[in-house]
């Protein structure tokens, strides 16, 4: 078996994995990062909007600053943020920017004058100042007081991606790609790196490393629908977790956004509701005025979610060959507004669902968005529970989002803390030293390859993976999606318990050679079921709805019991995640309050 | 009316001694707003796991899927079957190295092109955290942008003739990338180090100007005039160089 020493191996080169390379190769250490698909290809590069900054250049930015960047972030996290994370982000955000934009990313920038902007679907005119010309410009996002989304035209994370991946090009930074982690190497107390397979030929290769990051992003596709990109499985999360000593932060807490597309689950803007979009059940009917009379389809993101899916659960869904889904009408918006203002809707519609939304009503779905719970780390990025383990972007519980994470934040996060946690490690690996154990590697690799041989013979069963799958996509979609309740959970840890078990009979269909994507889904759909168990028992344990944690049970936010992390672990041998809780944040800058939307009571916390 | 789909696949698994290049044909019933993304996945799921293909982001923006669809490159993931004949044939991108069946290597190929055209902002400037960031026009960012929007999924490389006659071709995905940089202010490199990239048969001079990139690019972007603008930009390059009084 070949063995790979490194410094610092990245299990991802997404933007968080490869802005933590560039800064430990900057500092003369060796840098391997491991990425499922050629790392361009990383779901980073699908984010259009935007990075969240408080430069205040733009005149609807004007008057921003980081302390306002900071109470939209607490606020939009429901209190459930870390508050010296958020501190560090806002105030290291303005300067990342302007590091990328010397890096090469096109920002767009400031034109003095007078122009047309939307609000709420309305134009109106701003005049931009003059001494604020060619400096980076900023648009509008949901939940924050002041316009400070930093973007390039549509597509900033796929700018930002290939900017920061040249960057990495230029300072030799190796990225293996097709080549998945399959296990961590460690002893229960330090972390020295990953056996990892080459989803090319199959091989097994042992890297070992002096600091490990888990960079790899959200676990978004644990459901069936989901705006992620299909490699968004959660497998940093999972070998961390199979640690048995790492804990994961927060996993109940999964973002979603009401207007996903069926079939494939690709999201169009809110902008559409925003300009006078409505949504329509099977019988063409209006439903969401007999909900919210006063917003309507203007109501928050969670509520329109939450009543869409009560709409369907009383029969009047449109059923598809792809499953249950209501209509999006624009039509009646017009022509022109429809190829000008909404374009980027009208192509997703012409080219991935062929139909003309001029004409044609769009099939849509509460689909999920994001991914709030990850590894958790301390404010260093290093994990909890395993010395040498690091972690930063969606995949990491930072934490930032607390149990909602707003829109321009999210983007930013991968290179704010891809740019933090970097200098940590580069700190960290600093005068460290550690032992490899060759026992230790061997070990890791014999386990792994024993795993695969077992699933390659059919030797536990024939269990189809993608049947595995279908059932675990069936008990998260009742019980841990947008609307939750202490029956359904029940149930649904009950239920995710038996796939867990029938998990570990896999067997394949196909011979499993090379390239084999069935192999390879094999391989993590076991920890996949654990990472949808960690969703599930996290979110019945906990009685109360924050964020988008929402308990139809206890719709009441309640600090006096709940302003705290979720941390689960899985034992060796454990049929349940092991959950342990922590205070949200230790350091209070802003006491919990009202977030000014969702609605919903609050219980204080005692005092 | 429901149509029945044939594809017809082709089959190769490297890693495989045993393996022979063939296609395979597979039948589906066509449901609504069907796209090829769509349909593979359901081949491999319902009817035969051993089938290899990529697709990552499936909304057009990650450049995995591209392949040969009835005869022309395109991303599988916005092609949609009903803007296809009942019967689809499906063949890996040529030029870059095979995978398996459907999927190809262009991760390694398109690193190399990254090392040949240098692709990233050559400048002695130092980043100074204390300072506000260097002005830019906003016309200026755009225009950058737009250079800048290659998803570098390979469809431009595979229709090249040049690129399927000589492998140490730089393609128009390389060229693009070079004018993306020659369009950058930040970029420090003048006409003649660009030169040193693309003046040759490697380079722009190899292209037959057969233009099938330009058609078949994704995007849509403007590799035809990207071209020609290089090639002038060179050509007086040269000029200057062999002129005694030249820059």
């Amino acid at each position: 078996m070949q063995i790979i020493h490194t410094d610092l191996l990245t299990i991802g080169a997404g933007l968080a994995g490869e802005r933590c390379a560039i800064e430990v190769a900057g500092a003369g250490f060796s840098v391997v990062c491991l990425s499922l698909v050629p790392a361009r290809r990383s779901h980073s590069v699908a984010a259009q909007g935007g990075m969240q900054a408080a430069l205040g250049n733009a005149i609807m930015g004007d008057g921003d600053s980081p302390d306002v960047h900071f109470l939209d972030t607490v606020k939009g996290s429901d209190w459930g943020a870390d508050q010296e994370v958020a501190r560090m982000f806002v105030e290291a955000a303005p300067i990342e920017m302007r590091r990328l934009a010397h890096w090469g990313v096109p920002w767009n920038r400031v034109v003095a004058g007078t122009h047309t902007y939307w609000k709420g679907g309305k134009p109106f005119d701003a005049t931009e100042k003059a001494e604020n010309h060619g400096l980076i410009h900023s648009r509008a996002f949901g939940g924050t007081a002041k316009w400070r989304t930093c973007y390039a035209s549509d597509g900033a994370g796929h700018a930002v991606l290939y900017t920061m991946d040249n960057r990495a090009a230029q300072l030799g930074v190796t990225v293996h790609d097709r080549s998945e982690a399959v296990s961590l190497i460690h002893d229960g107390e330090t972390c020295h790196g990953a056996i990892v397979r080459c989803l090319r030929t199959g091989e097994l290769r042992a890297y070992l490393a002096r600091a490990t990051l888990v960079a790899s992003g959200g676990y978004g596709r644990i459901y069936r629908a989901s705006t992620n990109a299909i490699i968004c499985e959660g497998t940093g999360l999972s070998l961390a977790l199979d640690t048995g000593v790492a804990k994961l932060g927060n996993m109940e807490a999964v973002q979603f956004h009401p207007t996903g597309t069926v079939p494939t689950d690709i999201l169009v803007t809110e902008g559409c509701r925003g300009d006078g979009g409505t949504l329509l059940d099977r019988d063409e009917y209006r439903f969401m005025p007999d909900y919210e009379p006063d917003k309507a389809e203007l109501a928050s993101r969670d509520v329109v979610s939450r009543r869409m899916i009560e709409h369907m659960r009383t029969g009047k869904g449109v059923q598809s060959p792809y499953g249950e889904h209501l209509w999006l009408d624009i039509r009646h918006l017009g022509e022109h507004h429809i190829r000008t203002k909404l374009r980027e809707v009208d192509e997703i519609c012409q080219n991935f669902l062929g139909i003309d939304p001029l004409h044609q009503l769009i099939p849509v779905r509460p689909t999920q968005h994001y991914s709030m719970g990850g590894v958790r780390t301390d404010k260093t990025g290093a994990a909890y529970g395993l010395k040498g383990l690091f972690s930063a972007g969606e995949s990491a519980c930072w934490d930032l989002h607390g149990f909602n994470r707003l829109g321009g934040n999210s983007l930013a996060e991968t290179v704010v803390a891809g740019g933090i946690v970097g200098r940590n490690i580069a700190e960290f690996l600093q005068g460290y030293d550690t032992a490899f154990s060759t026992a230790h590697v061997r070990e890791a690799a014999a386990r792994d390859e024993a795993r695969i041989r077992r699933i390659v013979s059919g030797a536990d069963g024939k269990e189809s993976v993608y049947a595995v799958r279908e059932a675990m996509y069936d008990i998260l979609e009742r019980a841990a999606y947008v609307f939750r309740n202490g029956k359904d959970l029940t149930w649904g840890v009950q239920a995710l318990q038996e796939v867990h078990e029938r998990a570990q009979h896999i067997g394949l269909a196909s011979d499993g050679v090379g390239a084999n994507a069935e192999l390879a889904l094999a391989i993590r759909m076991p920890g996949m079921v654990r990472l949808a168990l960690c969703v599930c028992h996290g979110a019945l344990m906990r009685t109360e709805s924050r964020g988008s944690h929402t308990r139809e049970d206890y719709p009441e936010r309640n600090d006096r019991d709940w302003l705290n992390r979720t941390l689960a672990s899985w034992r060796p041998g454990a049929d349940l995640p092991h959950l342990e809780y922590e205070p949200a944040t230790s350091y209070v800058e802003l006491p919990p309050g009202d977030r000014g939307y969702g609605g919903g009571k609050i219980i204080p916390a005692a005092s | 009316m429901q149509r029945s789909l044939t594809f017809n696949i082709f089959r190769h698994n490297p890693q495989d001694p045993a393996s022979v290049p063939h296609m395979d044909t597979y039948r589906l019933d066509e449901t609504d707003s069907m796209t090829l993304f769509i349909a593979l996945h359901r081949l491999r799921e319902e009817q035969d796991p051993s089938l290899k293909f990529d697709f990552c982001c499936r909304a057009g923006v990650c450049g995995s899927c591209a392949m040969v669809i009835n005869g022309r490159p395109g991303l599988a993931c916005h092609t949609k079957t009903r803007d296809l004949p009942d019967t689809i044939t499906l063949l890996p991108l040529p030029v870059f190295k095979l995978v398996g069946d459907l999927a190809v290597d262009t991760g390694t190929w398109f690193r190399a092109m990254y090392q040949r055209t240098e692709s990233w902002i050559h400048t002695r400037a130092e980043f100074d955290p204390a300072a506000q960031e260097a002005r830019m026009e906003n016309e200026v960012a755009n225009a950058i942008y737009e250079l800048d929007r290659c998803i570098e999924c390979g469809c431009c490389v595979a229709a090249c003739g040049t690129a399927n006659l000589r492998p140490d071709f730089l393609a128009p995905a390389g060229f693009i990338r070079v004018a993306r940089f020659a369009a950058d202010p930040r970029d420090e490199r003048t006409d003649a180090d660009f030169y040193e990239i693309i003046g040759s048969d490697e380079g722009i001079f190899g292209c037959m100007g057969l233009l099938a990139c330009e058609d078949v690019c994704p995007k849509h972007l403007p590799l035809q005039n990207q071209l020609g603008y290089l090639r002038r930009k060179m050509g007086l390059t040269v000029l200057k160089k062999l002129l005694p009084f030249g820059g």
